[in-house]
């Protein structure tokens, strides 16, 4: 397959940028013709990793987050969401529904499984105090108008 | 603050535009919450029809004020939820749990 575009910047884990990066990735992906619907998924599934980056990763802090993405000629949408901040010590329970580490705030625990509902394939890496990178794939269903 | 309180007998009105989100999500239950506490409550309205946007911290507000409301033992209604926010909710059982009305939105626009 090959790379069609491709971006890759890196921002302050301050709540503002949530809505700043899915303004970055609805961008980014409406040059490929998506549906609606893959806006909408793509948008909120950005906007979880973006959010536990803010709200976990660097809970007691401020660090960078790196948001990338590429897209393939096959349709194919990899997203790439990374930070240095605390790591997940049990990733197994941080991707089941409903758990959290953070109920005071209202914190749902339905992250992870929001992304993995919302897009064709999740996997989470992360190290304890080294940091967590979350890649995302989609298949967007139109054919690309580039 | 993209959010507007109506209150008429003992009936909270909350509507709510643009997007939730984690960043926006805490000053909305702030206002909502303060408006709760000050008198007694028969229910609490969430008006969607303007939200374009909910992530789970939507969903955690959204939880959030009906255990609130169970708390003042009131109702609690969602109005106009859009498709993706059922989603959202039907993934955390939500739906089960709470009221959902669903107007005509397009009529009464022109």
């Amino acid at each position: 397959m090959k790379l069609l575009n491709e971006f890759n910047i890196k921002f302050l884990s301050k709540s503002e940028n949530e809505s700043f990066s899915r303004i970055v990735i609805t961008a980014f992906v409406s040059q490929f013709s998506p549906t609606v619907e893959d806006i909408a998924d793509i948008k909120t599934a950005v906007s979880e990793a973006v959010t536990n980056c803010v709200v976990h990763a660097y809970k007691n802090s401020t660090g960078y987050i790196q948001l990338s993405a590429k897209y393939y000629d096959n349709g194919k949408l990899r997203i790439i969401v990374k930070d240095k901040g605390c790591g997940i010590p049990d990733i197994e329970k941080a991707r089941k529904p409903l758990y959290t580490t953070d109920a005071e705030n209202e914190r749902s625990g339905m992250g992870f499984p929001i992304m993995e509902s919302f897009t064709d394939k999740l996997r989470i890496i992360s190290q304890l105090n080294k940091g967590t990178t979350v890649v995302m794939e989609k298949n967007i269903g139109c054919k690309p108008s580039i | 603050m993209p959010v507007t309180i109506k209150k008429e007998n003992g009936i909270i009105t909350v509507a709510i535009s643009g997007d939730i989100d984690h960043h926006v999500a805490k000053e909305i239950r702030t206002q909502i919450d303060l408006e709760i506490d000050k008198s007694p409550l028969q229910c609490l309205e969430m008006d969607m029809s303007k939200c374009d946007f909910m992530d789970s911290s939507g969903l955690g507000l959204i939880m959030g004020r009906l255990r609130k409301c169970s708390q003042y033992k009131s109702d609690f209604k969602l109005i106009n939820p859009a498709p993706k926010t059922m989603h959202i909710l039907r993934m955390a059982g939500v739906d089960k749990l709470i009221k959902i009305e669903n107007t005509d939105v397009t009529s009464g626009k022109e």
